[in-house]
């Protein structure tokens, strides 16, 4: 009997790979989400690993997992929760029971829920799907591993190599699931394992294997058609947000016509940064680890000096060291772009999770009146145009810019439309030799406009000066410590920065013109927003939604935009700080608060539910 | 090509010299400027940087590209300078509490890296910025206003640190002998890699005669040895004394006496990769004279010419040199 199951057709549709970190959870996820692109799919993708690399195996805390949105109209998130899971084991599903919808489909492995599975995942009885209250499930138990080495048994691997290929095993599941082809999963294990065949035909056996067992089985389980999405023509790639960051930085030099120079230092979440650009010497790029944070920040100060595009990239506790470094590239007016990639803090926090609360450390976080520019990436694939801004903005106005992205959106990915550079700004420094003032040349003569001094890279002839940490004169940069001189210099340096608004573009307003709820939000929760507003508008609320790349300085229309509204909500991931913010530079801006500080992003319908109860209040 | 003639005038800014009178560091600008002018090199290719210190004003009496910086971090920013632009002839500028304390961690990671910097350091003791902190050259004992009992602690000796720390230039003068160091700062700017000068430096007001009994006109010659590679290592008001080995051990003997002639007096070779002579040269005091002159000067692989190097053979085999290119060749999808 071949019965076949049923085929839903989905808009969007969440799945998540969960298993031990050592079950190649993000390696499956990441083949997936690749097919599903190629497919004509959306996708936004969430990977979720524990701190430790190597926790004890089976047990809660060693649990990684990794989530995919796709659908066939725009995705926004990796979704609240998963219409399927993978659990390859019992503290995978226990983990995740709270991330399931009512009728999901969970696949397990059956071999991973013997009796001492369960007790390492703190199971007290032999059923672990009574025990957590699964009733609604459709549940796929098979034997995975066994049916993994029965497979491979021709194929000369030991027992533990063997069984290492269950991870495909249960892609080629999900395939089947999801109607997709299996040949560019095939192309994607024969390049990976380029130099070890046997590995990757014996994965590809295994993904082959689990794509005919779930032809074969007559569970009667739904399985998933979505459709394809009209998408701007291009070529499109898979991308997550520290790539896009790199290649941001990378597009910003190229037009400018300047050297790329990163100086950094390891920190989790943001060393794929660093790795990124290391790897791109055929770019001419000069990407160096130093001996810690402050050298990383340094040598990027001094590499700007020589006339580099430089930067450093960090998360929360890396930019806490550079603190003084940046207040340097402050007063020398040195151009910097500073990435953090935020994590949960203070201190360690919790490295591999993501939160909103370096803000007020990028904006004040040091001693003296200190501006800087300060830029939120939004989304995976916007961390290319925030990077891109943070690099123009730096090198044409002389200035430390510092680009928040998070960890959320870092290692999120989505598909994205491989840009034109042609299409993008010009990034035009403002060199010496454009001064035609008649008054004699000196390292901190300005435009009269835009108040930038002129950048005198060494071995310009005619040109040598000095700068350095101690305030200068306004008018001939000689070292001075004159009252009136500081006070108008402290002015100058906040009016540089002030003026950038008129440079950068207006604040959107997404949804309804007339809305009852104005939602603000800045940085990487633009998708979660983006869907709570789109569902609300569904529920037949009149929603709109104000999402903040530009922080310092504000969109010049923020103000404007900001009184429109009757009733205005800040939603973010730490106790309050762009709703203060915002209220310090917006007189009378009085803001209802939505403050999540739990180290995972948002939950749509918990959005959906706080916003539809103000609009109610 | 018609080469300039500098003068050391060429490399003097128009602003004021704020450091106290009779100070040490007066002496090492002008030793500066000489050895600038010596080498030739053009003063808008010289960046000459510095950190948070007396020493550290440096900068702004150059006439060169300068950037006075923060507490510690100048070897960083030297080497971001540099390995941006290796064209560059970078100098670092910096005191004990600057290089050894706060900086002491960029400092043994610059010379361990060999990038082609100048680091010069003004060694005088103490603090002088901060009006009379023990510093960690200070030695075991002193009393100073944060020490009002005596440091109970070993002083770093910059030679070792540097030679451990894989160092292959190092070079000692004292701020009275105007010759020598400029001598030994050109020397130092000819180097290829990182090159650490220690000049030994009085402070009048906080730590006056520091170095007094080495750099005294009347006992300097009994008390310190001028090394230069090649030649015997002699000393004394006639060159009558010169250093043997002993066993494992330096030994100073006057030549013709105790069976000791110009033979046995040891020739300095400041190229000898092995660093053990290097090390016991540097340590020397007490009985035996303090060494200075180029003590260690070995050829290596620079960081920053190795950065460009590794760029260069990268670029060699990949003709990718568009973003666009580079993202059009990984895997892509096309839409229609």
């Amino acid at each position: 009997m071949t019965e076949r199951t049923k085929v839903v057709t989905l808009e969007k549709v969440v799945v998540r790979f969960s298993g031990d970190s050592g079950d190649g959870m993000q390696l499956t996820g990441t083949i997936f989400s690749y097919l599903s692109a190629i497919l004509g799919n959306d996708i936004s993708t969430f990977p979720d690993f524990p701190a430790e690399i190597r926790a004890p195996q089976g047990s809660l805390s060693g649990v990684s997992g990794f989530q995919v949105h796709l659908g066939s109209r725009k995705i926004f998130t990796p979704g609240d929760k998963a219409d399927v899971l993978v659990a390859m084991n019992p503290a995978a599903l226990k983990v995740n029971v709270g991330y399931l919808k009512p009728r999901a489909i969970v696949i397990v492995d059956t071999d991973s829920f013997q009796k001492n599975d369960l007790e390492k995942a703190k199971f007290t009885t032999d059923d672990p799907f009574a025990e957590l209250g699964l009733t609604g499930i459709q549940l796929v138990a098979a034997p995975i591993s066994t049916m993994v080495k029965d497979g491979l048994s021709e194929y000369g691997l030991d027992n533990k190599s063997a069984v290492r290929c269950k991870n495909m095993f249960a892609l080629g599941l999900v395939c089947w699931l999801f109607e997709r082809p299996l040949e560019e999963a095939m192309h994607k294990l024969q390049s990976k394992f380029a130099k070890k065949p046997a590995i990757a035909q014996a994965n590809i056996k295994a993904l082959t294997d689990g794509y005919n067992y779930g032809n074969n089985i007559h569970a009667s389980v739904s399985t998933y058609r979505i459709e394809s999405k009209k998408a701007i023509p291009g070529f499109y790639t898979d991308i997550n947000g520290n790539k896009a960051t790199a290649y941001g930085l990378i597009a910003a030099a190229e037009k400018a016509g300047l050297q790329l120079f990163l100086g950094s230092y390891p920190i989790t979440p943001a060393t794929d940064i660093l790795q990124e650009l290391a790897a791109r010497k055929e770019l001419g790029v000069k990407a160096l680890q130093f001996e810690d944070e402050i050298a990383g920040i340094c040598t990027a100060i001094g590499a700007g000096f020589a006339g580099s595009l430089a930067a450093t990239s960090t998360s929360g506790p890396g930019l806490a060291l550079k603190s003084e470094a940046i207040g340097l590239a402050v007063i020398a007016e040195l151009p910097l772009v500073v990435i953090d990639v935020q994590r949960g803090g203070p201190s360690t926090g919790l490295p591999t999770k993501s939160e909103q609360t370096d803000l007020l450390q990028a904006l004040y976080g040091r001693n003296g009146e200190s501006p800087v520019v300060v830029i939120a990436a939004t989304t995976p694939t916007d961390c290319f145009d925030a990077a891109f801004w943070a690099g123009k903005l730096a090198v044409e106005h002389m200035t430390p810019v510092i680009l928040l992205t998070d960890s959320f959106i870092a290692n999120g990915s989505a598909a994205w439309r491989i840009p034109d550079l042609d299409t993008y700004p010009e990034v035009k420094p403002q060199y010496v030799s454009e001064y035609k003032d008649e008054k004699p040349w000196n390292a901190y003569r300005r435009d009269p406009e835009t108040f930038v001094r002129y950048w005198a890279v060494p071995g310009t002839a005619g040109f040598a000066h000095r700068v350095g940490g101690l305030e200068k004169d306004f008018e001939t940069s000689a070292i001075s410590t004159e009252p009136l001189n500081h006070q108008k210099m402290v002015l100058t340096r906040q009016a540089k920065i002030d003026k950038i608004a008129h440079v950068i573009p207006e604040l959107e307003v997404l949804g309804d013109a007339e809305a009852d709820l104005l939602l603000v939000g800045w940085g990487g929760t633009y998708g979660h927003l983006c869907e709570a507003m789109e569902t609300m508008q569904e529920n037949g609320k009149k929603v709109a939604l104000a999402h903040f790349r530009f922080i310092n300085p504000l969109p010049a229309n923020t103000a404007e935009v900001l009184s429109r509204y009757k009733k205005v909500v800040v939603a973010e991931q730490n106790n309050g700080q762009f709703a203060n913010y915002l209220r310090s530079k917006t007189p009378g801006f009085d803001p209802y608060k939505f403050n999540r500080v739990k180290g995972q992003p948002f939950v749509v319908a918990r959005l959906v539910e706080e916003f539809t109860k103000l609009l109610e209040a | 090509m018609e080469t300039i003639k500098y003068q050391p005038k060429d490399y003097k800014s128009d602003q004021y010299v704020r450091w106290c009178p009779g100070c040490g560091d007066h002496a090492v600008l002008n030793c500066v400027h000489k050895a600038m002018a010596e080498q030739g090199v053009a003063p808008e290719n010289i960046a000459v940087i510095s950190g948070i210190g007396c020493s550290s004003r440096l900068p702004y009496y150059m006439n060169s590209y300068g950037f006075h910086t923060i507490h510690g971090r100048g070897a960083a920013i030297a080497t971001g300078v540099k390995t941006a632009n290796p064209a560059l002839n970078v100098w670092l500028m910096t005191g004990d509490g600057d290089c050894l304390a706060i900086g002491g961690n960029h400092f043994i990671h610059a010379v361990r890296r060999n990038v082609d910097i100048n680091i010069v350091l003004f060694n005088n003791k103490i603090y002088g910025l901060t009006k009379g902190q023990y510093s960690p050259t200070s030695n075991r004992g002193v009393v100073t206003k944060s020490s009002p009992f005596g440091t109970v602690e070993d002083p770093f000796i910059p030679a070792e640190l540097a030679l451990g720390a894989r160092g292959n230039f190092f070079a000692r003068a004292i701020d009275v002998d105007l010759k020598n160091t400029t001598e030994v700062l050109a020397a130092s700017s000819r180097h290829k890699g990182t090159s650490v000068v220690e000049v030994l430096v009085n402070c009048v007001i906080f730590n006056d005669g520091i170095h007094k009994q080495i750099t005294d006109k009347e006992y300097r010659s009994e008390r310190t040895i001028f090394l230069r590679h090649g030649e015997k290592m002699r000393f004394g008001k006639e060159n009558e004394k010169g250093l043997v080995l002993d066993g494992l051990k330096l030994k100073a003997v006057t030549i013709g006496q105790d069976g000791y002639t110009l033979d046995d007096v040891l020739v300095h070779n400041a190229q000898s990769p092995d660093t053990t002579l290097h090390l016991m040269l540097s340590l020397m005091g007490g009985d035996m004279p303090v060494a200075l002159g180029v003590i260690r000067d070995v050829e290596a692989p620079t960081y920053d010419e190795a950065v460009e190097q590794q760029i260069a053979s990268v670029r060699a085999k990949n003709p990718i040199r568009k973003l666009r290119d580079l993202l059009m060749k990984g895997e892509i999808w096309e839409v229609k």
